[in-house]
């Protein structure tokens, strides 16, 4: 599957059998050519089997309410590590990552409460003057009139000091993080990825997990009260007796969700607008319109493609039987693309009715616990954007990364008028 | 129509007509009442309606049943109290007519 011209997905997605369809392939993400899939699968196959693919055999939840209905039963949908965990990949005997997303109850809510401070409303309001600071920054300091990857100086430039910050990680050695965290999330498989097998992706988390261990211990044996994810974690009851594993484990999970997605929506915000001019005149001419937009834009773009489950136990949905120990694909890439629940659902459109009831975040004990960080960062993006009057003028289409899991952006040039 | 009273986290009090079985959440969020933010559209699956009941009203309203979807939901409330509820899961019936709830800090 290569991306030359003669390849029509859309010919492609309705001419072949549907049990041949195999919405797990990297590529298709990498080459933006997926939509076509899963627009047949919730059309005519919406809870859909694939038994041959590179990660094994699956379900594909397609449709907005089916992933609402698997995402909010975990007593029969699992995200436990040693069940394969959350993502189409299995963890790998031996290099298995014991985080609290992949845990059910009580173990997930327990660690889950032990975070979740960094994010609760009073520490989101101390974090605003900091996050505004760094945008005006960041938008200042870019260059006029010539290209730029707008994902390395903005998107990355900005979420890698957020990073840091609630990690109070020191600034200068932010790029570490996302070494890390590209090093989580990527296909070991893929040509360029920073890893090249489970065990030098265990070998690189060891260093992560040996540095943050090195922290944690200095922290822990402090009584000031701090407000950084590695304090919270040292001073809570269900979290600081956790052992390496669980540490490297936590770490990378929160060094990824503490980055990546937020860093994919302002890539992709930015690559929506230059496809849907008119709604970025809407948002200029009414700017209260932004946190409407941000909501629209986490949808239209969606940083998590897909998180799996495994049945616990047999399961009727859509007609179809889905079986004790089968995976199963939530695909959130899918769902919010859903015409059954989303109207115009390929269309941007920035003062979109109900724009919150996108489901990039996920429903149900695992949603999204930063979603109110997310959704801070990119509103003040927006607003100093609008604040400036920027024009950004997208001059290529994106290059995608090659993951079935994160809708990654890694380039995207554009310049400023 | 019965009426309820939404007080937001600032003070702010807005007082709503909402129909009886119209949920609580969507009397709010229809009448453009700020503080609830309802991501998920009333399926119990955020937490993101959540309010505190008024000491006066918690009787008749009464709290999530131990081990519910709403209950476990709003274990993982941001800002939750003894007398929290989700209002997409509060009907408005005869009885409740005057009821008073407050929104909390923030909603995730």
């Amino acid at each position: 599957m290569d991306a030359n011209v003669a390849f029509d997905p859309r010919e492609d997605a309705y001419s072949k059998p549907l049990d041949q369809i195999d919405v797990s392939v990297p590529e298709l993400y990498q080459n933006d050519i997926y939509q076509p899939y899963f627009e047949r699968l919730r059309r005519e196959d919406p809870v859909h089997f694939c038994e041959d693919s590179h990660f094994g055999p699956y379900w594909s939840v397609t449709r907005y309410k089916d992933i609402m209905a698997i995402a909010v039963n975990n007593q029969v949908f699992s995200s436990r590590w040693d069940l394969g965990g959350v993502r189409l990949e299995d963890q790998v005997h031996g290099y298995e990552r014991p985080s609290f997303i992949q845990m059910d109850e009580p173990d997930h809510g327990e660690r889950r409460k032990a975070v979740s401070p960094v994010v609760a409303p009073g520490n989101l309001a101390r974090m605003e003057g900091l996050i505004r600071e760094r945008t005006n920054m960041v938008l200042d300091g870019l260059p006029r009139g010539e290209t730029f990857n707008w994902v390395k100086e903005v998107s990355i430039e900005l979420t890698s000091r957020m990073l840091a910050t609630l990690f109070d990680w020191p600034l200068e050695d932010r790029h570490r993080l996302m070494y890390w965290s590209d090093v989580t999330v990527c296909h070991v498989d893929t040509p360029d990825a920073p890893v090249h097998s489970e065990a030098e992706r265990y070998a690189e988390l060891q260093k992560m997990a040996s540095a943050m261990k090195a922290l944690w211990d200095e922290r822990a044996a402090s009584n000031a009260q701090r407000f950084d994810l590695i304090s919270m974690m040292a001073h809570a009851d269900a979290t600081r007796n956790m052992d390496f594993r669980e540490l490297l484990a936590n770490c990378s999970l929160l060094i990824v969700g503490g980055n990546d997605t937020t860093r994919n929506s302002m890539s992709g915000g930015v690559w929506g607008f230059s496809k849907f001019p008119d709604e970025y005149r809407k948002l200029r001419e009414n700017p209260d319109l932004v946190p409407s937009a941000v909501s629209e834009i986490v949808r239209w773009h969606t940083p998590v493609l897909h998180l799996r489950r495994t049945a616990l136990e047999d399961f009727e949905l859509g007609g179809k039987t889905i079986r004790k120990g089968d995976k199963v694909a939530m695909w959130f890439v899918s769902g919010n693309r859903d015409e059954d629940a989303i109207k115009d659902p390929h269309d941007l459109i920035v003062d979109r009715p109900r724009a919150r009831e996108h489901i990039s975040f996920g429903f149900g004990v695992h949603r999204c616990v930063g979603n109110r960080l997310a959704e801070l960062q990119l509103r003040i993006l927006w607003e100093e954007i609008l604040n400036r009057d920027l024009e950004i003028e997208v001059m290529d289409k994106p290059k995608y990364l090659r993951s079935n899991l994160i809708h990654g952006i890694r380039e995207l040039p554009v310049q400023i008028h | 129509m019965p009426e309820v009273t939404y007080i937001e986290h600032n003070g702010t009090a807005h007082r709503v007509e909402v129909p009886i079985g119209t949920t609580i959440m969507r009397g709010a969020v229809d009448n453009n009442v700020p503080g609830i933010d309802a991501d998920c559209g009333g399926e119990c699956a955020c937490a993101t309606c959540h309010v505190y009941v008024d000491a006066a009203w918690l009787d008749k309203i009464g709290l999530p049943e131990p081990g519910s979807q709403e209950a476990a939901m709003l274990s993982f409330a941001a800002v939750a109290q003894p007398d929290s509820r989700l209002s997409c899961q509060i009907k408005m019936r005869e009885e409740l007519a005057g009821l008073v709830v407050r929104m909390p800090e923030g909603q995730h």
